[in-house]
């Protein structure tokens, strides 16, 4: 008997496409939900928050959503979580970009890309590994992913240098990828980024599954 | 390194690719989403969907098209032509766009520039400046190139680069400039346009209207300053691949994206 195929709830907060990552988690075999409330997140294999813009509207409709405390209770249980440009930066504990405060789960703020000679920092850029991971196996180690953002996410403190997983340079170096445990972060799009980005979607989700109580 | 893209145009007339010069007697080229998967595949840097007759007969844009198309192509995906609201682009992003392109509403209307950005992000508004060249010298538009609306079919007496200029500080976080004079002759782009512009904005810059060939796109980067260069007809009529174009790009030195390092899905 096949497997059943793995669950991913996707957060819809109203922060743009999500047509490209249902899509793209689909062609990866997962069963694909959208959230609109926090109480649609009903213990699937992997969540997922998407998102572009800005910080403070979209902690706003997070809060109105009733996701808050959700997401942060998944996140603090080890549960596998991907989070996507805005969806990481959302991680922060705060953004210059509006001074929106933000989730606080991971050490560091959102700020604007130093020395960048155009902003935004709009399309295909290298990713640089730090170390393996197995959301980029079979990925090449300097892989180009697309990217559409001018803020970024910069972890600090102590912890800062074992979060950062690969790292891209715009004007200046940033952290485009950042893991612990379960817990994934991407600045570059991955539902937008071809073969590369939609292998690493694959790996996201077969890790998912595995880390699946069930199967455990 | 930030690569140089390459972007395929789809422009779209009743649900179908279509391809004119200056903008007039309209040529079928095939079906969108069919259309957007091929070029993904081929290695385009991302796809342009232009909606060119919502303007003109004042209707929004194809959203069914447009998720079609979004759903057949794993790379970046601006929608133009018909946005005349923010509700307009919180429709067409859920439709699947990435990124939406204002042009004719923007210049009536250029606070839309800034309550998009607003509520999506500067990333997502991409200003469509369509411009030609003036005949002879007028103090009123001092760069010499005009603003032009309506799919072209419209004169606005607006500077193009000090639209340019005012549309960046109203938002937009990317400039999609077409050389009407250019479009669809095949004459190479405008880089004079592109220089007159790319020098006076921090946002990327795409440049439009007229490749002939891949020595056009070199010069829109190197010779215009332009971020990416798009395209419509030389690919539509298999008169030369992306990788074609790529290959003459990274021979000239510029960073592109090319597929041989790319993970089997």
């Amino acid at each position: 008997m096949a497997p059943a195929a793995p669950r991913v709830v996707v957060v819809d907060y109203g922060a743009g496409n999500l047509v490209s990552i249902e899509q793209a988690l689909t062609a990866a075999g997962a069963r694909v939900s959208r959230a609109v409330t926090g109480d649609d997140i009903d213990g699937p294999d992997l969540l997922v928050v998407p998102g572009v813009g800005a910080a403070a509207p979209a902690m706003d409709r997070l809060r109105e959503g009733g996701f808050l405390g959700p997401i942060r209770a998944w996140i603090e249980a080890d549960r596998p979580f991907l989070g996507i440009c805005l969806g990481l930066q959302l991680l922060y504990e705060g953004s210059d970009e509006d001074g929106a405060q933000t989730l606080g789960i991971l050490p560091g703020r959102t700020v604007r890309l130093e020395g960048a000679p155009t902003l935004p920092h709009i399309g295909w850029n290298q990713v640089v590994r730090r170390w393996s991971h197995p959301a980029f196996a079979g990925i090449a180690d300097d892989a180009d992913f697309y990217f559409v953002h001018s803020f970024v996410g910069q972890p600090d403190g102590p912890s800062a240098d074992a979060l950062i997983l690969a790292d891209t340079e715009h004007g200046s170096r940033f952290a485009s990828a950042v893991a612990r445990g379960r817990l994934l972060g991407v600045q570059f799009h991955p539902e937008r980024s071809g073969s590369n980005g939609l292998r690493l979607i694959a790996n996201v989700v077969a890790a998912a599954r595995a880390a699946a109580p069930s199967l455990a | 390194m930030l690569r140089r893209r390459v972007i395929p145009c789809l422009d779209v007339a009743n649900g179908r690719v279509v391809k004119g010069t200056n903008f007039v007697d309209l040529v079928d080229e095939g079906d969108p989403p069919e259309l957007a998967e091929r070029y993904a595949r081929e290695g385009a840097d991302e796809l342009v969907f232009l909606d060119i007759t919502a303007a003109p007969e004042g209707r929004g844009t194809l959203l069914d098209i447009v998720e079609r198309t979004a759903r057949r192509a794993f790379v970046p995906l601006t929608v133009g032509g018909g946005v005349r609201s923010v509700d307009d682009m919180r429709d067409v992003l859920r439709a699947g766009a990435d990124k939406v392109g204002l042009n004719t509403r923007a210049v009536a209307d250029p606070e839309l520039v800034t309550r998009c950005a607003a509520r999506f992000g500067s990333q997502a508004v991409v200003v469509a400046i369509d411009a030609r060249a003036l005949a002879a010298p007028d103090p009123a538009i001092p760069s010499g190139f005009e603003v032009v609306v309506n799919g072209g079919r419209l004169p606005m007496g607006l500077d193009a680069v000090a639209w340019a200029v005012r549309a960046v500080e109203l938002g937009a976080g990317e400039l999609l400039v077409t050389s009407i004079d250019r479009d669809g002759t095949k004459s190479g782009f405008d880089t004079d346009l592109l220089r007159a512009i790319t020098t006076r904005v921090p946002v990327p810059v795409i440049a439009s209207g007229g490749a002939a060939g891949p020595d056009d796109f070199v010069a829109a980067i190197r010779d215009g300053g332009a971020d990416a260069v798009l395209a419509a007809s030389i690919f539509h009529r298999s008169e030369y691949t992306i990788a074609q174009v790529k290959a003459v790009m990274a021979a000239a030195g510029l960073p592109v994206r090319t597929l041989d390092q790319e993970a089997t899905a």
